[in-house]
Parts: C-alpha cells; structure tokens; sequence
C-alpha cells in the first residue's frame, strides 16, 4: 500500500503515526520551556500548511492563505479582548469568520482564470492586510493588537501556561488533521482532486467546479483562521507583518518543499523547512537567501517535493518485491 | 379533410396522426435548431438542424475541421452557441453548464483521451459516479459513510465489469494499454448514468482488434437504452455501427442519410476530395 493509495491507513501503518502522537505526548516533559514554544509553532504551521494543501488540490495556488490566518487571529484576539468571548469560543468564531472573508475574496475571483487568479488573489490579501495598518481604529495600525485576554483556567489546568497550552494546540492540530483526513478520502475529496487533475472532464461528469472551489477555500479558509487563533492565544498580541507577503512564500516554500500529492507532504514539509528554520537563527541574514534557492532547486530537481522522492523509493521497493504497483 | 370538425373526422384524423407517429417512430430526444458558433470571425458551425430519435446511433463524419467537435462541445456546454437553440427531452439545454446537462442525462466523451491520469480504473469510475453520491459536508467530516461508499463502489465495479476492465480494476489509469484507456474513458460517461451520449472519437489511435472490442461495447452501451451520438473518422466503423449518418462540411450540414445513401452521395465525395477512397472501404 502506497501513501496516494485512495486507501485509508489500516494495520501496521498505523504504528508510526500512533508513536509519533505518542511522542509529541511526552515531548513537553523532557525540554526547556523555550522547545515547547517552538514545538508549538510547528503544530500551527502543520495546520496552515494542511489547510492550504486542501485548496490546491483543486488547483487554486492562492496567495491570501496567511491572510485568511490573520483574519482568523484578529477576529478571535478582538472578539476576546473587546468583546469578552471567552477563548475557546472565540477561535472557531475566528475560523468562522476567516472562511467567510475567503469565500467573499474567491466569489468575484472565480470568473479570472491562470494567472490573473494568483495575481488577483495577491492584490486582495495586500487589500486586506493594509487596511489593517491603515484603520488604527479598530485594528491598532502597524502596532497591531496587545494585552489580549490569556486563555482561562479550566477545570484547574491553566491554560495560559506552557505545557497546557501545548496539549491544547496539539489536540486542536490533530483534530483538524483528522477532519482533512477524512476529506481527503472521501469522494468529497476525489471530486477536488478530479477538478485539478482535468477540470473538463470533472464537469461534463456534472461536477460543479466554481462551488467546488468555494467549498474547498471555506474548508481551508476555516481552519486557516483555527491556527491564527491558536497563535493569538499563545502570542497575547497580533500585528500586520505576522500575516505579510514573506509569510505567504515560507507557506509555499512548506508546502512545495513538502509535496502536495499525499496527505502527508505538507507536514513533512513543515517538520523539515522549520527544522532548518530554527537552526538556521545564527545565520539570520542569509536566512531568506537560502530559503529561495531551496524552493528553487527543489522546484526544478525534484518537483513532486521530499514526499515524490519519498514515493519514488517506496514504487522502486515495492517493484523488487514483487508486490503490486502502488499509485503514483 | 380539414374543413370538416365532427367528431368522426376528428377521431380518423387522429388516427391518422398517431399512424404517422408510429411510421417516424421514438420522438426526439436531442433536437439542434438553427445552431451557430463564431469564433471571433470564424464560423465553427453556420446554422445547422439535427434531430436525434430516442435509440438511435447517429454518426456525425465530415472532413478535419468540419465543426463535429466544436459541434460536440455546444451540445455539451463547454461553449455558448452563438446562435441557435438546443433541446434536449423537450427542454432547452442551451446556455447551461457542462455539469447541468450532465446533470439532465446528456454525457460526452473526448477526442483525448481524458481521464485521471493518477486516479486508479476504480477511483477514475467512482468519482464520476458523482451526480450519484450525495454527502453532505458534515456527513464527511463527521459521519459514517461506509454505506454510502461501499453503493458506489458497487454501482462503480458493475460499470467496469460491463466495459470489459474487471481485471485492471486496481492498476493506475496512466499504466493502461490505450484501447483500455479509450474505454475506461467510456466508463467514466457511463457512470453519470447517461440517456444520450456522445461519443467523440471513440476509436482514434486503435489497432483493428481494439476497434472490433471497441464497436462490441458501443452496441452493448446502445443496448442498455442509450441513445448514442458519434464522431469518427473511421468510416468503416461509422457505416457497420450507425443507422444514420449526417455529415458536416465547413460548419454547414451538408447531407443526411442512411450509410448506403451518404457513400454514394456526391456532395459527400466531393467534401471528402483527395480522400474519397476512404469512402469506398466501406462498401468492401
């Protein structure tokens, strides 16, 4: 069985994905303080990036993903501080609202088509972005958001502290990867990845591909505006350049790096870009430089990311075992 | 006769009527009325009429660049007819989306060969059985589909059983012989549970033994009550399977008839000049 199989996870595979889960699980026991924070960002950006990959499996590259997050985190670190919605409302009604600025923007935009999409999609999210800076009133201008309200004590576990709020945000992570799981292998799923594969073909089987593609940007834009939630919570402050155009290229470099195929590109993509993200700190001025050319040469040497090479192994395995070829 | 309205003229003219009735046969089921297409200055199509009885198989022939596909691709909403209508079981079809007349029972098949290059011969039938699979977002996310699915992939295997690729249900649409290919392409028309396809190219690019296994299945499809619609190049083909056969030139319909009537016809042979012998073999 392959990772694109259309197949579910049964048996042994499930074995490494039950220690992986496991591990994250004692993880916050055995590292400093600082590695928890670091380690919470991944989950984050696994969210982010997951969420982004569901919306270009029907082809749609655009670029407000992370704009879509910070609509997710302003709404829920506003409706919290000026409001007085309690945390853990506050971040759905932030995925909420970040899905319903995501169908607004992609409404008018489904009539451009190849380019004019992507570039449009820039100019909206710079729209959005900017009118943040611009309007002091409500959204703090460039200074952004302070002192929004730490999440509360809830049945005596503080979630304001590290480690809570660590097991917080890897449950949240884990459940929205559950729910874009089971998209994915769905027939739900197979109808966004017909329409990216021959959009012709998909609609003269009747799929209806602009509400599609709606469907899979409010999909996507929900649990985008889920992670900005999470990091407002555990930032106690949000501001514009969090959500700016480097942003967006580092969510491409994640999932490009990645692969967009399987499920699991994304998060592979993730785990490994931050890795060297954070380990690259000390050489902080070529940082961007390196980044770059990464997603360049991974672009042109290997194009279906670290998880193409990944399937590429598993098909050569597979044929000198004999076994049935897998789906590439 | 007319002038007349008693009764028992009344009721011998309708007699009358439903005796013609029965000598036209079926009604129509797909009826193209005064049908234009401009591309910028260019006329794909110039007024053409064409009427298709329900269980027929129709060919559409005509030289390269005759209009067959443009004509194909109207009839399915892909593109907007300049000019003209389309009726489709007595309803306009004209100006809806390609999915909407899916939707209504009008299916195509292309001349490439379209399909989910990734997807494997199960996944490429089980995803176009879509206008068949209601789930609602919250039953994804949420509920219990096993039912749902375990139906469709049912109703999916019966389809490719009857086109022949039982014994590549698991091997990825990309790996596949072509003959497999074109019928699989088949099969993907034939899970939107289709009243009227139509078939563009059905036989491009084939050895003869794939075209015999080829030709078999379009008369199985026909005999499942579909009414078939076809372009092909292979005239052979076009006269062995089609009862009646309307051929395009320039956009214009030039001439319609049974296959016997349209071999012999000199417009017809005139349409195809430099290529006339691939009119003869026909008749061999």
């Amino acid at each position: 069985m392959s990772l694109h199989s259309g197949k579910r996870l049964k048996g042994w595979a499930l074995v490494p994905l039950a220690g992986g889960i496991l591990g994250l699980c004692v993880l916050p026991f055995f590292v400093r303080a600082y590695l928890i924070e670091v380690v919470m960002m991944y989950f984050i950006y696994i969210i982010l990036a997951q969420s982004y990959r569901l919306i270009v499996t029907v082809h749609d590259w655009q670029l407000y993903h992370v704009v879509l997050y910070g609509v997710g985190a302003y709404t829920s670190g506003m409706l919290a501080k000026s409001a007085g919605v309690p945390v853990f409302f506050a971040i759905p009604l932030g995925g909420l609202m970040a899905a319903l600025v995501g169908v607004a923007i992609t409404t008018p935009l489904l009539r451009t088509k190849g380019w004019g999409f992507y570039i449009a999609t820039y100019g909206l999210a710079e729209l959005i972005r900017l009118s943040w800076l611009k309007f002091r009133n409500p959204f703090g201008g460039s200074t952004g958001i302070i002192d929004i309200p730490w999440p509360p004590v809830v049945a005596g576990i503080d979630f304001s502290e590290g480690v809570p709020y660590y097991f917080f945000s890897l449950g949240v992570m884990l459940l929205v990867l559950y729910f874009l799981y089971r998209i994915e292998k769905s027939h739900l799923g197979d109808s966004f990845k017909a329409i990216s594969m021959d959009p012709d073909l998909a609609a003269s089987t009747g799929i209806h591909i602009p509400r599609h593609r709606l469907m899979a940007c409010a999909i996507g834009g929900f649990f985008a505006g889920i992670a900005g939630g999470l990091l407002v919570h555990r930032l106690g402050a949000v501001d514009p350049k969090l959500f700016n155009l480097v942003t967006m290229l580092y969510l491409l470099i994640w999932v490009v790096v990645g692969g967009t195929k399987t499920f699991w590109g994304p998060i592979i993509g993730v785990s490994v870009m931050h890795t060297l993200f954070e380990l690259s700190r000390p050489l902080i001025q070529v940082r961007p430089l390196f980044f770059g050319l990464s997603m360049t040469l991974v672009l042109i040497f290997m194009p279906g990311g670290i998880e193409g090479v990944l399937l590429k192994v598993v098909a050569r395995w597979q044929k000198r075992n004999r076994l049935p070829t897998a789906e590439t | 006769m007319g002038a007349c309205d008693c009764a028992g003229c009344q009721d011998a003219l309708l007699a009358l009527w439903i005796d013609k009735m029965g000598e036209t046969g079926p009604v129509a089921i797909l009826e193209v009325k005064g049908l234009s297409k401009y591309f910028g200055g260019l006329a794909a199509l110039k007024d053409v009429h064409l009427t298709v009885r329900e269980g027929e198989i129709r060919g559409i022939i005509g030289p390269n660049g005759a209009g067959k596909t443009t004509l194909f691709n109207v009839i399915s909403g892909m593109y907007r007819p300049s000019a003209g209508e389309i009726f489709y079981a007595g309803r306009r079809i004209d100006g809806l989306p390609a999915n909407k007349i899916a939707a209504l029972g009008l299916v195509r098949t292309f001349q490439r060969t379209a399909l989910y290059h990734e997807f494997t011969v199960l996944r490429n039938v089980t995803v176009a059985r879509h206008l068949h699979v209601r789930e609602s977002l919250f039953q994804v996310i949420a509920g219990n589909l096993k039912q749902k699915e375990r139906e469709n992939t049912e109703k999916a295997l019966e389809i490719i059983e009857f086109m022949g690729l039982k014994h590549l249900v698991d091997e990825v649409a990309v790996n596949l012989p072509h003959g497999y290919q074109r019928a699989l392409g088949v099969a993907i028309a034939l899970a939107c549970e289709p009243k009227v396809l139509l078939l563009d190219e059905p036989l491009t690019g084939m050895t003869p033994t794939e075209k015999g296994h080829m030709i078999d299945l379009i008369r199985k499809v026909h005999g499942k009550d579909i009414t078939i619609l076809i372009v092909e190049h292979d005239m052979r083909s076009v006269m062995e399977l089609c009862e009646y056969i309307s051929v395009l030139d320039f956009g214009t319909l030039l001439v319609e008839g049974p296959p016997a009537e349209i071999q012999n016809n000199e417009d017809v042979i005139r349409a195809y000049l430099g290529t006339e012998d691939i009119l003869t073999v026909g008749q061999s």
